[in-house]
């Protein structure tokens, strides 16, 4: 593991927000980095940060300064438009509530991050097909979201993350509304991507016992990193 | 219930862009609501006032107008010494013999030409008309070419000024005066001496006559008495209803169109407030279902929905009748069918139509609040808690 | 395309309030089109105007006769074909409600003039060869339900007394434009009248319809015949049909522009209820919308998805308007046909209502798209919750 390189280097990640005339500083002072391959999960209690931290990994937010460069790519320096380029072909997105679009049914909902890619409508089905088979729900690529469980549509969901093939996978509170048995399916299908098709995947995440599914862990509190934390649950 | 209110009212304000566009929908309705009973009004006003009471008017029998009325001077002299007419100070009758007849004139801005009523008075007319006062200038001369014209024709006609003339009936007319008449349909006329107007257009009769009563209850006698004059074929009106009946049919287009506009866009409204408070009350769901749990009533929360709709439709009547209100520095200026002359008349808002706009508003605001309000307050509180 | 799908699913998700907003907008549609469609009707005369026809009136203003002598010296005029004279008679029949348009006109020459005018060949003799004949277009005859052969009495305004006429023709109009609800009868009968019972108005005429034969000579001629009368007590204005019949709706103005102004609001109506829609069902999926702006859908697309909504709820409603607008033309043309005699609707207008719309759909949708554009990701992402 220790030749793997780093996928991810994050340095001296500093975001705030304004709630009025306050500045409330949610990340301070964020260094370190991710290698190709590994399972993290960002722990910490709700406020700590992990959750934004998140989304400036996966570029859907930016920093009020510092570094996140992925496989040499500095992504807090691209405009809004290459940033949407690079997110369509990099990360692929878990959700807590599944964020599926209700009006499209499984097949299509998979089948959205393909449609800004140049492919054939064959390919395109070829590839969604593969991943509902991968995640075990292509019997069910017809069914609309409101007519699957809670943990099949979270399958679904990381379906349509992997469908693209991206460099990392980030997932936010994956099992966050799922009971133990469809919780404990997700963690083991994530454990399966991370080990067998060697997928990077950060996860937020509140619960030890999806935490002790990856393979390291950080903790947060306050915006701070605590370092060495990794043993403190474990 | 102070409460309540306080509930509707900041869910208004919560989802603001759907209660301005929702309200300015109703304010839109409103105005076009209230335009129309402004210009009804309007019209009304003007006519009205053109005719005072106990004044009488007296045309050719189905004639319809001055315009195409006439009567000889031998009818004439039977008409005016009628014993109902009153007596001025100086122990005068208070009649007057008239001549109406129709010019064109170009309007200002166009080269179109305009009908203008040119009415030829004598000394006798101008008590008749106390509504008409002289604003500028002098009064004609007697036996002269001069004209006073209506400050309604002095604004909208080119060249109609003090000491300009007006070429009509192969003579020049002076102008030596301006006569303010109010909203009066005389504002849209020129005076002239009737014996003049006579000659020049080569009239030998009159058009019409009017007197005052000395008793407005006499009316019916001196109409049935001067109707049934085998020597006169006339009829005989009191100079309001006369006047009434002049625009009988533009009132009645108002009217028929107004009120149908009005009907087909309050549906359009009616509509609207049902889309914001169908999607008021799904957004609310759980709320609903929170307020039921805690053990408010069916009907409170059936009132708190209303309120919500009834305040939105009142919020568009207010703006509705502030963009209304505007309408008032606008006279509308047209054709009169009946009598091809020129008629102008101003909206007019009167406390009796804001009353009317303000029940017509939360007509509207019940009817499109009262289903979703319903559907609101039937929810089973299990199903309202639930979510999805 | 996955898309367009989610396009359409999107109208049903809210059935209801799709419904609504469709039926609002196709009553805004159908209001749009009636008030065009009496705007239309107000120019009827104009368009129903010949250029081979001039009018010459009295200069003063049309309630001031012309002498009789003048037919003959106008006839004279280069390039005039035949000359009719005419006067507006104003009678009542019962009752000043059920007014129409009546005219005494000199017979053979006028419907000579007016080719549009189509009689029957014995129905048009027997009227030529009544002096007390007279010949009703095929709209008043369905109102006052007559028939060839009725009698029937006017009253008139500017000439007393009882009038009795006997319905020898009908006319039927060439085009839809052509009034078909005039009252045309001898002009003889009117004048011989008139001598009889009162000589001083007898010979006037109130106005002359002028044949000419080549259209490019309208403003040679008319102002030819004016100045024979220049400087005489009855001085003339002469103008082409056209012109007269606007002339009289320029004085109507007022009210025509009150009308257009109106069928705009109409438009402002329809935009605030789409808007609102638009508004709330965009915020209820701003999620959803920040989902695809996740993956990499471009602003342009999730724009076109929103706009694409808005122009199809709007269009539906227009469509289903203009479709309404076809029996109300024909409720609403019943009620008020005393005021409009021709009352079509015209493709120009079903046009203009669908372009409107179209532009409404735009406009409706652009609000709620930027709106959704603008949210910050991380927060429209949180919506989902």
């Amino acid at each position: 593991m220790a030749e793997s390189k780093n996928i991810i280097e994050i340095k001296s990640l500093y975001k705030s927000y304004k709630r009025g005339n306050q500045v409330i500083p949610v990340l301070q002072d964020i260094s370190f980095n991710i290698k190709e391959g590994e399972f993290l999960a960002l722990m910490g209690p709700s406020g700590s940060g992990k959750s934004t931290l998140l989304n400036l990994i996966a570029g859907i937010d930016k920093p009020d300064s510092g570094s996140i460069v992925v496989q040499g790519l500095d992504i807090t320096s691209l405009d809004e438009r290459t940033l949407s380029n690079w997110r369509a072909e990099n990360v692929g997105f878990i959700f807590q509530f599944y964020n599926l679009i209700p009006v499209l049914t499984a097949f299509e909902n998979v089948e959205l991050p393909l449609l800004l890619m140049n492919l054939s409508k064959k390919e395109r089905s070829e590839h969604v097909e593969m991943a509902l088979s991968i995640v075990g729900l292509y019997d069910r690529k017809e069914h609309y979201p409101s007519q699957l469980s809670g943990g099949q549509q979270q399958r679904v969901a990381i379906a349509r993350a992997i469908v693209t093939d991206p460099t990392i996978i980030v997932a936010d509170e994956p099992t966050g509304d799922l009971d133990k048995k469809s919780a404990e399916d997700v963690l083991n299908l994530m454990t399966q991507l991370n080990e067998k098709f060697g997928k990077t995947i950060v996860m937020v995440t509140h619960d030890l016992r999806a935490a002790k599914h990856a393979k390291t862990m950080k903790y947060l509190d306050k915006g701070f990193l605590i370092n060495g934390s990794t043993e403190i649950f474990i | 219930m102070k409460l309540i209110l306080l509930y509707s009212l900041r869910n208004l304000v919560n989802r603001k862009l759907t209660t301005i566009l929702t309200a300015s929908g109703m304010a839109l309705v409103i105005l076009v609501f209230s335009a129309v009973l402004m210009l009804s009004e309007g019209l009304r006003k003007t006519l009205v006032k053109t005719g005072t009471p106990g004044n009488v008017v007296v045309i050719r029998k189905s004639s319809g107008s001055e315009v195409q009325s006439g009567i000889e001077k031998d009818q004439a002299r039977i008409i005016e010494v009628s014993p109902e007419i009153s007596l001025n100070e100086e122990g005068k009758r208070m009649v007057s013999k008239e001549l109406v007849v129709l010019i064109g004139l170009p309007k200002k801005g166009t080269d179109k030409l305009s009908n203008v009523v040119i009415r030829g008075i004598m000394e006798s007319s101008l008590p008749l008309r106390s509504q008409v006062k002289l604003k500028e200038g002098r009064m004609i001369r007697w036996g002269s070419n001069e004209i006073i014209v209506g400050n309604k024709i002095a604004d909208n006609f080119d060249g109609v000024r003090i000491g300009n003339t007006l070429n009509f009936g192969q003579r020049q007319w002076l102008v030596v005066g301006i006569f303010e008449g109010g909203t009066t349909g005389f504002s849209s006329e020129i005076w002239a001496d009737v014996e003049q107007l006579k000659q020049a257009f080569r009239r030998p009769n009159y058009s019409s006559m009017i007197f005052k009563l000395s008793n407005a209850k006499d009316f019916d006698i001196v109409k049935d008495r001067l109707e049934k004059d085998p020597r006169l074929t006339v009829e005989v009106k009191r100079e309001i209803e006369y006047y009434e009946d002049q625009s009988a049919m533009m009132a009645k287009f108002i009217k028929v169109l107004g009120v149908s506009m009005t009907v087909v866009f309050s549906i359009g409204a009616i509509l609207g407030a049902m889309i914001t408070m169908y999607s008021a009350v799904a957004q609310r769901k759980n709320e609903i279902g929170t307020l039921r749990a805690l053990g408010f009533q069916k009907t409170t929360i059936l009132t708190a929905f209303l309120v919500e709709s009834l305040f939105l439709s009142l919020i568009g009547c207010v703006f509705g009748l502030f963009l209304s209100s505007f309408l008032q520095l606008y006279t509308i200026s047209t054709m009169n069918w009946q009598t091809f002359s020129e008629l102008a008349f101003s909206f007019t808002l009167t406390p009796k139509i804001i009353l009317q706009s303000l029940l017509f508003s939360v007509i509207m605001g019940s009817l499109g609040g009262l289903i979703p309000a319903l559907r609101a307050s039937r929810q089973k509180i299990v199903d309202a808690l639930r979510t999805d | 395309m996955v898309l367009l799908k989610y396009l359409f699913r999107n109208i049903f998700r809210h059935k209801l309030r799709s419904t609504l907003t469709v039926l609002s907008v196709s009553v805004a549609v159908l209001s749009f089109c009636l008030l065009n469609t009496i705007i239309t009707a107000w120019y009827a005369g104009v368009s129903a105007s010949s250029s081979y026809r001039l009018i010459v009136r009295n200069a003063i203003s049309l309630v001031f006769s012309l002498p009789l002598s003048y037919k003959e010296k106008i006839r004279q005029v280069k390039g005039v074909t035949y000359v009719a004279q005419g006067n507006w008679f104003g009678g009542i029949y019962i009752e000043e409600k059920n007014f129409f348009a009546n005219f005494a006109v000199e017979p053979e020459t006028f419907l000579r003039l007016y080719p549009e005018f189509i009689v029957k060949e014995e129905e048009k003799k027997a009227f030529l060869s009544d002096r007390k004949g007279c010949l009703v277009g095929r709209k008043l005859i369905e109102r006052f339900g007559w028939k060839v052969g009725d009698i029937v009495v006017l009253r008139g305004t500017i000439f007393p007394g009882n009038w009795e006429f006997v319905i020898r023709g009908i006319y039927y109009g060439k085009d839809k434009n052509v009034d078909e609800s005039q009252f045309l009868f001898h002009w003889d009968y009117l004048n011989e009248t008139l001598k009889k019972f009162a000589p001083s108005r007898a010979d006037q005429v109130g106005y002359y319809i002028v044949g000419i034969k080549n259209p490019e000579d309208s403003a040679v001629i008319s102002k030819e015949i004016d100045s024979l009368f220049k400087n005489s007590y009855a001085e003339t204005l002469t103008e082409t049909e056209k012109a007269f019949q606007l002339s009289f709706i320029t004085m109507t103005e007022a009210i025509v522009i009150a009308i257009k102004l109106v069928s705009f609001v109409v438009i402002g109506i329809i935009l605030v209820v789409v808007a609102n829609t638009m508004n709330m069902s965009v915020r209820e999926r701003r999620g959803e919308y920040s989902i695809l702006k996740m993956f990499g859908f471009s602003y342009t697309l999730i724009t076109s998805i929103i706009l694409g909504e808005s122009l199809l709820i709007v269009l539906t409603g227009a469509v289903l308007g203009v479709i309404f607008t076809f029996p109300a033309v024909k409720v609403v043309g019943d009620i008020l046909s005393v005021y409009f005699p021709v009352f079509i609707l015209e493709s120009k207008v079903i046009f203009e209502s669908l372009m409107y719309s179209f532009v409404v759909g735009i406009l409706s949708g652009i609000i709620p798209a930027i709106r959704s554009i603008r949210v910050d990701l991380s927060e429209g992402l949180r919506w989902n919750m």
